[in-house]
């Protein structure tokens, strides 16, 4: 692992810098600390920063653009001929890619030589089983211009990682040089060190930022891909999802957005009056010991993950439901997942998330309020409702938007509660399907990553990113002034 | 200014003792009751979900810790398991498990022919159905491991068949069988025979703790080891990514942030990634390091950075509080004897705000623990983690499973065997949520400060 | 009414509206009132004052039973209004309160409209048949409120829009809407500019032919101002009560004249 030694060779030669610079300061001053501006371990932190932050920030920068240039310069040189019909150049390049890892590793294991490498043609020797002992299999024998590319492929990528090297210790050895220069004693070196300090904060920050880009980004490349071969007006047009991994699919969002809708629905029927009363009953009613009991017990709901939930869904109340609405019973249901099963179950989740947001929003109105409602005779009932809950209700409505966005969101208990079928229909006992859990299911298929079986779910990874950020947006901004009124 | 010359209206209500209720406020009252009822009533429903929870998980979960164990002699024939004579461990290897099937059913027919048990199975095939098929594999490793002892009769305690432990623990009835391929009533006989005898017994099961998963037939040695190391080698990467680069952000955001739009966008940019689905961080996983980086598949690496990027919000909000909560006394208290800004914020405020900010990080990390929805686009689900990690490195980017993807992936077998490892697993997990967060509260009961 | 000497105001009614005997508070182990005895009587300003912390405040609230809302707050003693036990188990605090209506020291008008703050108490002490009657309610309250001639023509703007000043007469106007017998208000001015102090003391004086006013203040001034009679608290006793007049020009005890004097405060 080249790139973990030569990351290991830069904090190298940053301690040596760290120490040279320290011992130059000293030695400026005849070891006489006093005289210097800032202490002397400050001048070895400018040295360590001047080696890190360059040669890093290179060695990050090359790692992600020599494989870039490396694909665009193989894939020129291949001929037309080396992509069939029913492959795509990605599908090619990848099969260049593995046989020249896997050439890497039959020489790393000793099982040819580096030259024999470097010459094995497709006929002369059976490529597919040296790899095979290597532990890399190909599905099939290897084609003599692949072999041809994966071997320039190996070695280009020989000669990028012998620049790169040479170029980072470079980077990291005029850095330490820099730093070295500059050590006099009246150089303000905790001045600069905590300026490098700072920069590293802010990047850190930025990170949020970056994450974001990440998402907007990852999500719009392969939207944008879907769009292209998938044509966007039936996308939000047709009423039909159909996918079929043979081609001629009919992917139309909207029953996956109905079925998202009404077991969200459903699980805030539930829990919003559950949550709503609980964090009345909690903040108003409920003496200190019943609430040191109650809210504790209550938020374990909350710190369960979904997983957990999902199980629940799918092997206790699926059943249970079943046995009362099924066959048996009623005869609404055919099947224990069904839109029921997924929203009674998340609306139990999502119980303590709407009574503990209510809760807080709900100790903000000023007792002032309920004071003067009580001095009027009225009764706590008639308080909480005509006084506490309109006072209340902005911030109440942000919190249901929260657990609205979050119940769109869920992901596993809708996998595992809610079935697979995509339909429109208003019988909560049937089976529906979500947004989330087709994001699921067509990426974990075995669908070729570029059909449109795939890139599908990465316009309902849009959608869906898009439909949260606008009730979070929305929600935040009523909680954020609801609390301004009373502050 | 004042209309005082507006006297009252002569209220019907004026002058009434107060000793007695009038029929609007009894009404009032029963209304007020009602309401109270309302709320107790919520707190009660959410109490009862939460039993009921409860105890479906450890009803149907405990029974994963037992497992049903066929004690019995088996002789290790030397003329199948050594036909060469010379204890050669390589010409052992060659011996595949069908090698060893006979020996061992031969060694359970044993069981019940000295016994006088009676039986209508009379050969020693007829044994199959109640031995796991993964016996043999555990046979053939004590033999490989020590050659010396062919020609011995070694007493194991092999693995009963998924069947078998689940006529063992009601899963299995008997009415079910005859639909059932696998097994007959007479091997449940020849069971309940055994079991008064003690050749067949529940035991714990250490090996759905620390064991590999198994395939799709064999549920009885199924087992979270494997993936309990993969969440492991997750946490890892979220502890070493998430805590430095939150608190270096938290230290920013409330130490140093001038009041601009660049800050303003940072600060929205968290709260709203602390709401986006899990899913979508999934997503930027599958795209950003397995699409773009070219990071390994199903690799704990990229679940660590996929959970760290969804941990940080969650890092940053409770570290910034803590940072909040030193008071600025402190900080002037350092400004004052002449430390750098950045000298009193690491010297005085960071130290003073840890123990908060390692509170909010467990929490952090207990969350991260949970989550699955992003681990199966990254391609954790579905993979039949069945080997320990060779050593650090492949501990990260080896394939593994993490524990709620070894779940989901039970939860999703067709053989109702693995629902109870489902339930045992998120035992497990609540075990491990539960010792985190109780960690975490005692940590700030330990160290909690008023100022 | 200003200039009348103060030995020479009298209470206009003497009979006793509300009567204490022998009552003590506890917040938890803290005991906060002790062993006070008053009579208050109707159609008279009786103006509580005394240093702050002195429970002045607390008593006030236990004549409508507003601790009741403090968990910890445990009262002692007999406190009756016209001959009935306010701590009776039969008595139901909902009723007393709106026979004892009280305005609080920070104006807390509910965040409705005018005409909804008005007509919240009547509403739910049923008092009105139909909406004209209400309508006459909540006019005749904000008549004595004071506040009618400036907020008639925006009667449904939140009441949280007024001034300060305003906002305290509306909380007035909402107490009285309910046709209460006693009119307890702590400190209502504090929070008040010079003028709306002027206002809302003009309209306690006018209020006092209807009702029974309890004011509490830590201002002297006022209290000599608007008041009748006047109780000295301190530390949880009652020191002194009596004439307005004679408390401020001829107090018996030592601690009331220091307090007056300003020596302790």
């Amino acid at each position: 692992m080249p790139v973990f030694w030569l990351s290991l060779l830069i904090v190298a030669v940053a301690a040596v810098g760290f120490v040279l610079a320290r011992g130059r300061a000293l030695a400026a001053v005849d070891g006489d600390r006093r005289h210097l501006h800032s202490l002397p371990n400050y001048y070895g932190w400018n040295a360590a920063l001047k080696v890190l932050t360059p040669a890093f920030a290179l060695l990050f920068v090359w790692l992600i653009v020599q494989p870039i240039w490396m694909n665009t310069q193989i894939a020129g040189a291949l001929p037309d001929t080396a992509v069939s019909e029913d492959s795509t150049l990605a599908l090619v390049m990848s099969d260049v890619r593995r046989v020249a890892d896997g050439l890497d590793l039959a020489v790393a294991q000793g099982i040819i030589s580096e030259t024999n490498a470097a010459a094995i043609e497709a006929g002369a020797t059976d490529v597919r089983g040296v790899l095979a002992q290597a532990g890399v299999a190909l599905g099939s024998d290897v084609d003599p211009t692949v072999l041809a590319a994966a071997q320039s492929y190996r070695s280009l990528s020989g000669v990028g990682d012998a620049a790169m090297t040479v170029a980072v210790l470079l980077l990291a050895l005029a850095g330490m040089g820099w730093a070295l220069r500059q050590t006099t004693a009246e150089f303000r070196a905790r001045n600069v060190v905590e300026q490098g300090v700072r920069a590293m904060l802010l990047f850190a920050a930025s990170i949020a930022i970056l994450t974001t880009v990440g998402i907007v980004f990852s999500l719009i490349f392969n939207t944008v891909e879907f769009f292209r071969i998938y044509p966007a007006s039936d996308f939000f047009g047709s009423l039909t999802w159909s996918p079929s991994f043979g081609g001629g699919s009919e992917l139309g969002i909207w029953p996956l957005l109905w079925g998202t809708l009404y077991i969200s629905l459903i699980a805030l029927l539930v829990a919003v009056p559950i949550g709503l009363f609980a964090a009345i009953y909690l903040s108003e009613y409920a003496g200190s010991k019943v609430r040191a009991f109650a809210k504790p017990t209550l938020e374990l709901l909350a710190g369960i993950p979904t997983i957990v939930y999902g199980l629940f869904a799918l092997l206790t109340v699926g059943p249970l439901l079943l046995s009362a609405f099924g066959r048996d019973g009623l005869n609404w249901m055919q099947a224990g997942t069904a839109v029921m099963t997924a929203g009674l179950v998340m609306g139990i989740m999502l119980i303590p998330f709407v009574s503990s947001l209510s809760d807080d929003i709900i100790n903000a109105v000023p007792q002032a309020m309920r004071d003067g409602s009580y001095g009027l005779g009225a009764t706590q009932s008639e308080t909480i409702r005509q006084v506490v809950i309109p006072a209340a209700l902005p911030g109440i409505v942000g919190a249901i938007l929260l657990a609205a966005s979050r119940a769109i969101g869920e992901t596993m208990i809708v996998v595992l509660g809610a079935g697979a079928a995509a339909r429109l229909s208003l019988n909560p006992f049937e089976a529906m399907t979500t947004v989330t859990a087709k994001i699921v299911s067509q990426l974990t298929g075995d669908a070729d990553f570029a059909s449109p079986e795939a890139l599908v779910a990465f316009a309902l990874g849009m959608t869906l990113f898009i439909i949260t950020l606008g009730l979070n947006v929305l929600a935040l901004s009523i909680v954020r002034k609801y609390r301004e009124q009373y502050e | 200014m004042s209309d005082a010359s507006l006297a009252p209206a002569a209220s019907p209500r004026a002058r009434r003792s107060l000793m007695e209720t009038d029929a609007h406020t009894a009404k009032r009252n029963a209304a007020e009751k009602r309401f109270r009822l309302y709320g107790v009533a919520a707190i009660c429903a959410g109490l009862f979900f939460l039993v009921v929870l409860l105890t479906s998980i450890l009803g149907n979960g405990l029974s994963a810790f037992q497992q049903t164990f066929i004690t019995t002699q088996v002789f290790l024939d030397p003329a199948k398991l050594d036909k060469a004579g010379n204890r050669d461990p390589d010409d052992i290897r060659k011996v595949s498990t069908f090698g060893y099937t006979p020996l061992i059913q031969n060694a359970v027919f044993e069981e019940v022919t000295s016994r006088n048990i009676e039986t209508p199975l009379d050969s020693a095939k007829d044994m199959k159905a109640l031995i796991s098929a993964s016996a043999a594999a555990q046979v053939r490793d004590f033999v490989i491991a020590n050659p010396d002892r062919i020609g011995e009769t070694v007493e194991f305690r092999i693995l009963a068949a998924s069947r078998v432990d689940g006529y063992l623990k009601d899963r299995v009835f008997r009415e079910d069988v005859a639909r059932d391929k696998n097994i007959d009533a007479e091997h449940l006989d020849l069971t309940d025979a055994l079991v008064s005898a003690g050749v067949i017994a529940k035991q714990f099961n250490t090996s759905f703790i620390f064991g590999s998963d198994a395939s799709e037939s064999r549920a009885e040695s199924a087992g979270l080891g494997v993936s309990m190391l993969g969440s492991f080698f997750m946490m890892l990467v979220v502890l070493v990514l998430a805590l430095p680069i939150g608190v270096a952000a938290s230290i920013y955001l409330e130490e140093f942030a001038p009041q601009n739009r660049f800050t303003d966008l940072i600060e929205v940019n968290i709260s709203n990634l602390a709401a986006v689905p899990s899913i979508v961080f999934g997503i930027l996983g599958l795209a950003v390091f397995i699409q773009f980086a070219h990071l390994p598949q199903s690799a704990p690496i990229v679940g660590g950075l996929v959970l760290t990027l969804m941990t940080l919000p969650t890092i940053i909000i409770s570290t910034r509080a803590s940072l909040k909560s030193v008071p600025p006394s402190i900080r002037d208290a350092a400004l004052g004897v002449g430390a750098s800004k950045m000298q009193a914020v690491f010297h005085h405020v960071l130290p003073l705000a840890m123990p908060g900010i390692l509170t909010g990080t467990i929490i952090g990390l207990a969350q991260a623990l949970g989550e699955t929805a992003p681990l199966l686009l990254i391609g954790m689900v579905g993979y039949i983690a069945t080997n320990y990690p060779d050593g650090f490195v492949s501990g990260f980017m080896d394939p593994n499973s993490a524990m709620p993807a070894q779940i989901y992936e039970w939860a999703k077998r067709a053989d109702p065997a693995y629902y109870e490892r489902a339930w045992g697993g998120i035992i497990i997990l609540l075990v491990f949520l539960l010792t985190m967060n109780l960690i975490a509260i005692l940590l700030r009961r330990r160290f909690e400060r008023r100022w | 009414m200003y200039d009348a000497p103060l030995t020479r105001r009298e209470a206009a009614v003497d009979d006793v509206k509300i009567s204490a005997r022998d009552v003590q508070v506890f917040y938890g182990d803290n005991h906060a009132i002790k062993d006070v005895d008053v009579d208050i009587q109707d159609k008279t300003v009786t103006a509580f004052i005394g240093p702050s912390g002195c429970g002045k405040s607390t008593f006030l609230r236990c004549l409508n039973r507003m601790n009741d809302t403090i968990d910890i707050c445990r009262v002692e003693g007999r406190i009756t209004i016209d001959g009935d036990d306010i701590y009776d188990k039969r008595v139901d605090p909902v009723q007393l309160r709106a026979k004892v209506g009280m305005v609080f020291q920070k104006p807390n008008p509910f965040p409705k409209s005018i005409y909804d703050n008005v007509a919240y108490g009547p509403k739910i002490h049923g008092m009105a048949k139909n909406k004209a009657e209400l309508d006459e309610i909540v006019e005749r309250a904000l008549r004595r409120g004071a506040i009618w001639d400036e907020v008639k023509d925006r009667l449904h703007a939140p009441g949280t829009g007024l001034s300060g000043g305003q906002q305290q007469r509306l909380c007035i106007a909402r107490a009285v809407a309910t046709e209460p017998e006693v009119l307890l208000m702590d400190e209502p001015c504090s929070a008040l500019d010079p003028i709306a102090t002027a206002q809302v003391e003009e309209l306690i004086d006018e209020l006092r032919q209807t009702y029974s006013v309890v004011i509490v203040t830590h201002s002297m001034q006022q209290a000599a101002r608007v008041s009748q009679k006047t109780a000295f608290f301190h530390l949880g006793h009652l020191v002194e009560f009596g004439e307005t007049g004679q408390i401020f020009t001829n107090p018996e005890d030592k601690r009331t004249e220091s307090y007056i004097t300003g020596r302790i405060g």
